[in-house]
């Protein structure tokens, strides 16, 4: 499992495009405000919710399985038991990076997406992770663990 | 492969600041502004949501202040930190976001005299009382426990009582009851204790103190754990659409800093109690060499405590590194070892034959120990807390917080040790009369 600060640098700065399973088009949920923060920050954002037609300007999909685009991490904002078939999806479609939010620990389907090859985050959130490793988090006083000599960037 | 876990030494120095991105500075910048420019209209609509994070305005957030706030939230192996212009604003506003009227705290007796004024006075006006207990016995605070209760209140160790507290013991207390431990760590700093590691929720510090070491600069920070489970239903602030700030739900939002994101919007931002950038940047300067100076600090106050305890003017010493000090075994297990002695930090008190007179002859015969109300500093500095830090308690509140009226509070500064001992010495001598 990615859990360390150069692995989850790699897999957050090789990709481009996120499907978020769950995503809400609720302003004030933790799931639009990631999606919205990756979008500003120059992700493709692919919403995966059969709730919505549309979110943050992008067309929303009922499921992984009729995403039609190359998807880089699909990020999950579901519950726990939940997640296994969306594991399997996320296999099918050749996502790279399956994502599992923070308090979403579904040990079955991280070790069948890292058996099929993909990275496996767990338990963490996308956005912060991002603000954590490229500057903001940082302005907001929280200890991001980051010691280095290098310039931020 | 797991992140490396860094020292404190190494987290003293390099925590919460890399090179400066734009110009590669390698020393932290000092941003000296109030304000910050939007990308565009957009930009600002995302950062007043806090949908990103960025700065708008210095009485929010600020570059360099955020320099340290992260640099003592490392410290203290917490989650995130906040800082504010003194240590009594880093005490208010973690006491002001987590407590409304008719809420009730439990509190160590044995505080410092302007934290018990805080509770007892000032947020007494507000309709929110406190009940202080012997900070010797968690079962004082349990027994304290109400419906209404919502923090429980303590110094690592006591100033200037210098009572060490059994942070884990007074934690299971509080967590048991669904409640966070608030620990004031000033005189220990986070070398030395980290109150987090033994249960508690909140940490505040006067960074004034040991964490600047220089007495130049006035600077508080509060640190946040991560661990509190806030929406265990006692603190619907957490958990409901904020009437502070628009509707967000903190504890939703930002998880294991929500404490420290609602503290910083809901009250940090209203009533104002900032860090100036340049002051932020002072302290910094301090917290650079903060582990060589409380290793120096502890060895020059046990050496004192020694020297003291063996002089014929003087009638008692409390240094809790001392190894017959009543609550050594407790010193031991929360303190950092220095020198294969538990780092006790470098306050003591004692007190000198002849009483309340005799102690006055003695401050007024030191040479270059400074007669002055400050801690922590490279100086060595002498009070009579009785007459001055404490004076605006009465005689039993005096008593309560461990100030008894011979009592003289001693913070060993950092000259040689020799000379130090040649000071007190001499100045004990002149305190005969």
């Amino acid at each position: 499992m990615a859990d360390d600060i150069p692995t989850l640098r790699r897999i957050l700065r090789s990709a481009r495009t996120i499907a978020i399973v769950g995503l809400s088009a609720e302003w004030h949920r933790p799931s639009f405000f990631a999606a919205k923060y990756m979008q500003e920050h120059g992700y493709r954002i692919v919403p995966v919710n059969p709730r919505y037609p549309e979110i943050l300007g992008e067309r929303c999909h009922a499921s992984l399985e009729t995403v039609d685009v190359p998807i880089d991490i699909v990020d999950v904002f579901r519950r726990t038991e939940d997640v296994l078939p969306i594991a399997r999806q996320a296999i099918a479609i050749g996502a790279k990076c399956l994502w599992q939010q923070i308090g979403v620990k579904n040990l079955e389907a991280a070790r069948l997406a890292s058996e099929a090859g993909l990275d496996v985050v767990m338990d963490r959130c996308v956005k912060i992770e991002h603000a954590r490793l490229f500057g903001g988090l940082h302005w907001a006083g929280v200890n991001t663990g980051v010691v280095s000599a290098r310039r931020g960037h | 492969m797991a992140d490396r876990t860094f020292k404190p030494e190494t987290l003293a120095i390099h925590a919460g600041q890399i090179p400066d991105a734009e110009t590669g500075a390698r020393a932290l910048p000092i941003y000296q502004t109030t304000s910050f420019v939007f990308d565009s209209a957009d930009h600002a609509a995302s950062l007043f949501n806090l949908q990103t994070f960025g700065n708008v305005y210095s009485r929010l957030s600020n570059p360099t202040v955020a320099a340290l706030e992260e640099r003592v939230a490392a410290l203290e192996g917490g989650r995130a930190g906040l800082a504010s212009a003194s240590g009594m604003a880093a005490e208010a506003i973690a006491l002001l976001t987590l407590l409304s009227q008719g809420d009730h705290v439990v509190a160590a007796g044995a505080l410092y005299g302007g934290t018990v004024s805080m509770l007892a006075v000032n947020l007494e006006r507000l309709g929110i009382s406190t009940t202080f207990v012997d900070a010797a016995s968690p079962e004082a605070f349990a027994a304290a426990i109400r419906p209404n209760t919502r923090a429980v209140f303590a110094e690592s160790i006591g100033n200037p009582s210098l009572a060490v507290l059994d942070i884990a013991a007074v934690a299971e207390v509080a967590h048991a009851q669904g409640l966070p431990l608030l620990i004031d760590n000033t005189v220990p700093s986070p070398f030395l204790c980290n109150p987090i590691r033994f249960g508690a929720d909140i940490v505040v510090h006067s960074a004034t103190k040991y964490l600047g070491g220089h007495g130049t600069t006035l600077a508080g920070v509060m640190v946040e754990s991560g661990r509190f489970p806030w929406d265990n239903g006692k603190f619907p602030g957490m958990t409901e659409p904020s009437r502070g700030y628009h509707g967000v739900k903190f504890f939703e939002t930002f998880g294991d800093f929500g404490f420290s994101m609602r503290a910083r919007m809901e009250t940090l931002r209203v009533y104002g109690a900032a860090l100036s950038p340049t002051s932020a940047w002072q302290i910094l300067q301090g917290v650079e060499t903060l582990p060589l100076r409380m290793e120096r600090h502890c060895a020059n106050a046990l050496a004192v405590a020694e020297f003291l305890r063996g002089h014929k003017r003087v009638r008692w010493v409390n240094y809790p590194g001392l190894a017959d000090h009543p609550q050594h075994a407790l010193v031991a297990r929360q303190m950092r070892s220095v020198g294969g002695r538990p780092g006790a930090s470098g306050l003591l008190a004692f007190g000198v034959e002849g009483g309340l007179p005799a102690g006055v002859r003695f401050i007024e015969a030191a040479r270059f120990m400074s007669h002055l109300a400050n801690i922590g500093d490279t100086r060595t500095l002498i009070i009579h807390p009785a007459s001055t830090t404490h004076r605006q308690l009465d005689d039993a509140q005096q008593l309560a917080a461990g100030v008894q009226p011979d009592m003289v509070r001693l913070s060993v500064g950092l000259e040689h040790i020799d000379d130090i001992l040649w000071d007190i010495d001499q100045a004990l001598e002149a305190s005969a009369g």
